[in-house]
């Protein structure tokens, strides 16, 4: 290989990843900053300020809004990783030949339609005329129609259901690279199940956890659909603000603002949560 | 609690029907979807009124079927655009940077790499709004100076296109990436010493080996972006893709046309998936 053709080569195969990222994630990132440092002052004249964050610190309905979708979230995911955790480890270390491969891809299954037909089908189960409103009616267990829909707990059967996919094939990896042998050796030396579990198994399965914790976050902060479809009007997410400020109230610079400040909670939470374990994006993500 | 160690009946029976339980979760709402579209009521719930096809190849009021509903067609027609546009620009760009990462060791390759993978941790909303914000102040600023209108850059078919192409493109990278890592470089080498020129060589050699993960992510490309929702919602405009245009009939209340979308898009996926994990057993 001539140095010139490498030379060529390279430059060849880095202009689209730098186009692609400078363009459209670097560049739009800082516009986006910068808008929301704005302030209106008149029709058509700003001034550079943080007066929009002000506005979010200012009205407690913003704040509010935000502690809850965050807290929301992480509790989502809690759920999520307790829920997910014995179903992976079956798939990983009980299961055998096909069942195991068909149980792993039943677990896909649900992820290849999209989000909206998922959250369709939890509003025909849980409102008040749906399924399970019926199915009460039916057993005796309810006088009238319930209506199971629009509060939180809607929300986060819908927000575990829509991530699923995400804590459990990570930790379906991790725990699979776990040899039995390390396992058996725990019991030989005296292990009980629960101190295997938490000397053993979990440390192990760390990596998987982290990062299935990191995405399940991040796709429950940033979800618009769920929390509307399911929680209704009053659902209260952070998302729902930005969408409003931008597309219904015009008020680029306050959505602008919002939208940082989500994206600075995420990156708050996926740094610290890396730092905590010891781990970097790169190992997690890539 | 692994095979080889004898548990408790008691407990391994509580087990097994907590998996049993967990699977039972995952199917309801999708089988719900499905049997409601053809239920022969205006309403997706109960009471069952009898089976009908009605919302499939019904032409006339009050039942209208999929196959006659132009809005949901047009919608459809309009994803399935969008999904090739942007599996096909995600493909491309993600080969050239996983070529990048795997033969070139420059200055920055770190940084370049983190760089790549940030799209998967910023919201698709706030990835929505960035590029939404940016490309606005490109068309406002080609209008201040030249008195350009550049249509294109306001929210559109383009921008959603865009806005898709900016995080699928880590994963078409991540997915080619992992396969070219497992590349055998003396095959290339090989190629070389055989009087092929370095392009031949990774045509014939090399790109060959990586037919599969080019398939596979073209596959999971095209799924993502026809399912996004986030991303897109910030970016659309007169031209709904099928997520949005559904999204503003259920806003309005449901009828069963809109099961029948849904179990038309779950046998569509579920047959692309098989037909790529076909292709990669072959492979």
């Amino acid at each position: 290989m001539t140095g010139t053709s490498a030379r060529l080569g390279f430059v060849l195969l880095l202009a689209p990843a730098a186009l692609w990222l400078t363009l459209l994630i670097v560049i739009p990132h800082i516009d986006l900053f910068l808008v929301s440092l704005r302030e209106r002052i008149g029709v058509g004249q700003y001034t550079t300020s943080f007066a929009n964050y002000g506005t979010f610190l200012d009205e407690p309905l913003y704040l509010m809004t935000f502690a809850r979708t965050a807290i929301m979230s992480v509790l989502a995911t809690a759920l999520t990783l307790l829920i997910g955790f014995p179903v992976a480890y079956y798939i990983a270390k009980l299961a055998r030949g096909r069942t195991r491969s068909v149980l792993f891809l039943l677990c896909l299954v649900p992820f290849w339609v999209s989000e909206l037909v998922r959250t369709f089908g939890w509003m025909i189960l849980l409102r008040e005329t749906g399924l399970v409103s019926s199915l009460l009616q039916w057993a005796g267990l309810a006088a009238g129609p319930v209506e199971l829909l629009y509060n939180d707990a809607a929300i986060m059967v819908g927000l575990v259901y829509t991530s699923m996919l995400f804590m459990v094939v990570p930790l379906i990896t991790t725990l699979d690279s776990l040899d039995d042998a390390v396992i058996e050796a725990g019991y030989d030396l005296g292990g009980s199940a629960p101190s295997i579990l938490r000397e053993i198994v979990i440390p192990h399965a760390m990596p998987g956890i982290v990062s299935g914790c990191i995405v399940v976050f991040m796709l429950s902060l940033g979800n618009y659909l769920t929390p509307i479809m399911l929680g209704g009007k009053d659902s209260l997410w952070f998302t729902e603000l930005i969408y409003s400020q931008f597309i219904l109230r015009f008020n680029w610079e306050l959505g602008a603002a919002f939208g940082f400040v989500l994206l600075l909670l995420s990156s708050v939470i996926v740094w610290g949560t890396l730092r905590l374990t010891g781990q970097t994006l790169r190992e997690t993500m890539g | 609690m692994i095979p080889s160690i004898p548990r408790n009946g008691a407990l391994r029976a509580a087990y097994t029907a907590y998996v049993v339980l967990f699977f039972v979760y995952l199917a309801l709402p999708l089988t719900v979807v499905a049997a409601f579209a053809f239920n022969d009521s205006q309403f997706p719930s109960l009471p069952w009124e009898g089976f009908t096809l009605a919302w499939f190849f019904g032409a006339e009021r009050p039942m209208i079927g999929v196959f006659h509903e132009r809005p949901i067609l047009r919608a459809l027609g309009t994803s399935g655009f969008v999904g090739l546009c942007v599996a096909a620009l995600s493909v491309a760009v993600g080969t050239c940077n996983a070529f990048l990462f795997n033969r070139y060791e420059f200055r920055g390759k770190g940084l370049l790499y983190v760089l790549m993978l940030l799209p998967l941790v910023v919201p698709g909303i706030v990835l929505g709004i960035s590029i939404l914000v940016f490309s606005s102040r490109v068309a406002n600023t080609a209008w201040d100076l030249a008195q350009w209108d550049i249509q294109a850059l306001r929210p559109g078919l383009l921008l959603v296109v865009l806005g898709q192409f900016s995080f699928i493109t880590t994963i078409t990278t991540l997915v080619i990436a992992a396969r070219l890592q497992k590349f055998d470089r003396t095959l290339e080498e090989a190629a070389l010493n055989l009087g092929a020129n370095r392009l031949t060589a990774v045509r014939t050699v090399t790109i060959p080996y990586l037919m599969p993960a080019l398939v596979g992510a073209f596959v999971v490309g095209f799924l993502m972006s026809f399912e996004n929702f986030n991303t897109t919602l910030m970016l659309v405009g007169s031209d709904a893709p099928l997520t949005i245009a559904m999204f503003d009939r259920l806003k309005e209340g449901s009828t069963p046309l809109l099961n029948a979308v849904s179990l038309l898009l779950m046998v569509g996926s579920s047959l692309l998936a098989l037909l790529m994990i076909a292709f990669q057993r072959r492979a």
